[in-house]
């Protein structure tokens, strides 16, 4: 019972650790956003390794979402002959959900793990020391260009998974399925307004600030060489999931 | 100073100084702490207890910002020379000066030409460190480490692992730097013949303590079982108060990031 007792107290500390740990680095995060020296050309290659190396992921992801959610979609509207409301359905929840969800995971899986990879490889090397050593805080050089670009470019890939997702599910309504192309577009539009975009584009702005963060604090926390790497990557990527599904359920509470 | 890991003490009420110019060389068996100590003086580490000076002010008693106006006055070179992978040679030597000082395009290569060629490699700028042998990425950290021209110059084994030739041409570019340059230097090594050479103290770190601190001439020929063991490289000669953990040598504490 007492081994039971002190490996959950062990677990329940080292969440508190990580937790301080995250909001300590946010902190110093921030205040680097704030003042100089500003990475101007090193946000911009953050940029794109974070934005444009993922468009063909998210492309392909949300391209099929949305033809599989029209599939889904058209099995149960067609039981209570509602097929002419797919296009709504896909399209809502592609941009209320879907599309920053699955961007948020994407992304994570691609440039949160680099982050938390190519961090890692600086700490066993002794590269962020050497950083250090040269009078650069390396918070403000290592994690500011990146936690910008994930949130600069994460909304940007959603709009791209929005628009992407209801292509799909065009495709598969009207070639597959046989629906109206002009009633399925008009149907995708009715009932969308500019709520439901901009509230997808705040949720997405707050997972590329918790994906990229999650990935350089795992990466910057490494220890014990290569299998030490492996394991912050690793973690990076479990750990921005699991952060990215629990702050869509609190945010889409507050945002609804 | 004074600094633990967890239960292992490994700085125990430590105190040293070094003049200004003067060439200080700690020895020491693995696993003992000469590279905490060594972090400790670039504030790479905080003491639990004490202080670092440097100049009369200490690292950790004023704020972050003029902590790196502090850091600026060192050099510090990696035992593996750190050099960062995404940059080029060039690169690398320029970046304390991009970021430190308000040089012109012209006047960076320059100077990256010019400390090349004090550490013998000149026009390798274009070259990525992957392309390096493991001496040529320590004289690159070298060149990196003297780009802004500091007063104090730590070494971290800056030889270990390497060959007798390739450890030659390290000493004479060391002892090119020092005469052209007369920095403080701090140097940790396991190498005699590297320590005698460059050094104009010698201390010996054991039991989180500087145990040791003699002349080059006189440290040879002491007559402590300390410095015996070392010298001689015997275990036996060791005194039986040394554990068998830093006898055989423990892997350093992992650096806890700040």
């Amino acid at each position: 019972m007492k081994v039971v007792l002190e490996a959950i107290g062990r677990g329940v500390l080292r969440l508190f650790e990580g937790v301080g740990r995250f909001f300590e680095l946010l902190g110093r995060t921030l205040r680097g956003l704030v003042l100089p020296p500003y990475e101007i050309a090193l946000t911009a290659r953050q940029i794109v390794r974070v934005g444009v190396d993922s468009v063909p992921v998210v492309f392909l992801t949300a391209l099929f979402t949305g033809g599989v959610l029209a599939l889904q979609t058209f099995k149960g509207f067609q039981r209570f002959h509602a097929e002419g409301y797919i296009g709504s359905v896909v399209a809502l929840s592609m941009l209320r959900e879907l599309g920053p969800v699955l961007t948020g995971l994407m992304v994570t899986g691609r440039a949160g793990s680099a982050m938390a990879a190519e961090l890692g490889s600086m700490r066993v090397t002794e590269q962020i020391d050497a950083l250090v050593a040269l009078a650069t805080d390396p918070v403000q050089y290592l994690f500011v260009p990146r936690v910008l670009a994930g949130i600069i470019v994460t909304p940007m890939l959603v709009v791209l998974a929005d628009a992407t997702g209801i292509l799909g599910g065009y495709v598969v309504a009207v070639q597959y399925l046989g629906a109206n192309p002009v009633v399925y577009v008009n149907n995708t539009f009715q009932f969308l307004n500019m709520e439901d975009l901009t509230s997808g584009l705040i949720k997405s702005a707050v997972f590329g600030l918790l994906l990229s963060l999650i990935g350089c604090q795992n990466g910057y926390d490494t220890t014990g060489g290569a299998e030490g790497v492996g394991t912050s990557t690793t973690s990076a990527v479990v750990l921005g999931s699991l952060a990215i599904l629990v702050a869509d359920f609190f945010l889409t509470k507050v945002l609804f | 100073m004074t600094k633990a890991f967890g239960a292992k003490v490994v700085l125990d009420h430590l105190d040293l100084a070094v003049e200004k110019g003067e060439s200080l060389v700690l020895l020491g068996q693995s696993g003992i702490g000469k590279s905490v100590l060594l972090k400790h003086v670039v504030g790479l580490l905080k003491p639990d207890a004490g202080s670092v000076e440097i100049e009369g002010e200490d690292l950790w008693a004023v704020p972050g910002r003029e902590r790196d106006a502090l850091r600026r006055k060192f050099g510090m070179s990696f035992q593996e020379g750190a050099l960062f992978d995404s940059m080029s040679v060039g690169e690398n030597i320029a970046f304390p000066l991009v970021r430190h000082t308000k040089k012109t395009k012209k006047e960076v290569a320059a100077r990256v030409a010019e400390c090349l060629e004090l550490v013998r490699l000149p026009g390798i700028e274009e070259k990525r460190p992957s392309e390096l042998s493991g001496g040529m990425r320590r004289r690159v950290g070298f060149a990196r480490a003297i780009a802004l021209e500091p007063q104090i110059l730590l070494f971290d084994e800056p030889t270990t692992g390497l060959d007798p030739v390739t450890t030659d041409v390290l000493v004479r570019v060391i002892e090119e730097m020092r005469r052209r340059m007369n920095p403080t230097a701090v140097t940790i090594t396991h190498d005699l013949k590297v320590a005698f050479t460059i050094a104009d103290r010698v201390g010996l770190l054991a039991k989180g303590k500087i145990a040791i601190d003699l002349p080059p001439k006189e440290f040879e020929a002491s007559a402590d079982p300390r410095v015996a063991a070392f010298v001689k490289g015997d275990s036996e000669l060791a005194p039986p108060d040394v554990e068998p953990a830093q006898r055989t040598g423990t892997a350093p504490p992992a650096t806890p990031p700040l």
